[in-house]
């Protein structure tokens, strides 16, 4: 029963990070949106016992991935005159 | 506009949602990939042929050690292709807007790394090397030491972490990763065996065909960190500077 609390927590969050990251117009928030979603699917990896999967979608998902998005998102510049 | 594209999306949301009632249920012994014999293989020869407790390294190194080789090339291949298309991207833009000025390190952010980053890297050791027994392996243990130096870079500027991990430094230890992991698996090769036969090894070395595979995988595990380690911080060094390798964020 706790688990089930649990996994139908996390879907739901899930679901609500991965529509905010594409719903909000600044890209900087989407970048940090989209790592809350990797970290949340680390969790439910973690839940399933798949802990080595949980291990990688941490570092590279929610650490690297952010950051190296992140870093992009800095140096990108729109093309406009206002 | 927005809505008419609405539609495909939501057609083929639906199907995956129909299509997703297939699969079996959540740790049903029934299922297809429970009862193969290929898992039935590896969960009762995995103990006996390697040595290794986590069946999930023993599979990914060993059984399908080749698939892993050329995932450590694509990574390898993914940080050259990074650096050829942003090398000299950025010839004649400024190098700063205006407005921004130069900013001295935090000192607490700076003090802070200076405690952690240590840390950080004897942790990507231990699960480099503990990747047998327990979750981890090359990959991860080779991006959590990619992220110290990134925290570096990202606490003082690129240029302090580049003076520990000059660019041609990373490339050479990248593809130094992939030598020895191919190394290794010629090494078995030349010993009479198959290409990534590790069991072979024990022909120069005094153990037994179990415990050669068992530090084989270690070795190739060694490898993939080398490689991911040294290209995780290419990746960051040329997209936070726009292929500069200057300043950075």
């Amino acid at each position: 029963m706790g688990l089930e609390i649990f996994n139908t927590f996390i879907l739901l969050l899930l679901v609500v990070a991965a529509v905010t990251s594409l719903w909000v117009k600044d890209l900087l928030v989407s970048a940090v949106v989209f790592g809350v979603y990797s970290f949340l699917m680390c969790l439910l990896w973690a839940e399933m016992g798949a802990v080595d999967v949980a291990f990688t979608e941490a570092t590279v998902g929610a650490g690297i991935s952010t950051v190296v998005l992140v870093a992009t998102v800095f140096h990108l510049r729109r093309k406009s005159n206002d | 506009m927005k809505l008419f594209s609405l539609i495909p999306v939501l057609a083929i949301g639906a199907l995956l949602l129909w299509a997703g009632q297939d699969f079996p249920k959540w740790g049903d012994l029934a299922s297809p990939a429970s009862k193969s014999s290929v898992s039935s293989h590896f969960i009762a020869k995995t103990g006996v042929d390697t040595e290794v407790p986590n069946m999930v390294t023993a599979v990914l190194a060993d059984y399908r050690g080749f698939d892993t080789m050329f995932e450590t090339v694509v990574v390898f291949i993914a940080g050259t292709a990074v650096i050829a298309i942003l090398r000299g991207s950025s010839i004649g833009r400024p190098r700063r807007k205006d407005h921004e000025v130069e900013a001295e390190p935090d000192l607490i952010v700076t003090n802070t790394v200076r405690l952690i980053v240590p840390v950080i890297q004897i942790f990507a050791f231990y699960v480099l090397a503990h990747g047998h027994v327990s979750p981890g392996g090359g990959f991860q243990g080779g991006v959590l030491m990619g992220a110290s130096f990134i925290l570096i870079a990202l606490s003082w500027d690129l240029e302090k972490a580049m003076a520990r991990f000059p660019i041609e430094r990373c490339l050479f230890v990248a593809a130094m990763g992939i030598v020895l992991y191919g190394g290794i698996g010629l090494l078995s090769m030349l010993l009479g065996g198959e290409f990534l036969d590790y069991a072979e090894l024990e022909k120069i070395f005094p153990v037994s065909r179990g415990m050669a595979r068992y530090y084989a995988i270690l070795g190739v595990e060694i490898g993939v960190g080398f490689t991911v380690a040294s290209i995780m911080f290419v990746l960051y060094a040329n997209l936070a500077s726009e292929g500069r390798l200057k300043e950075g964020l």
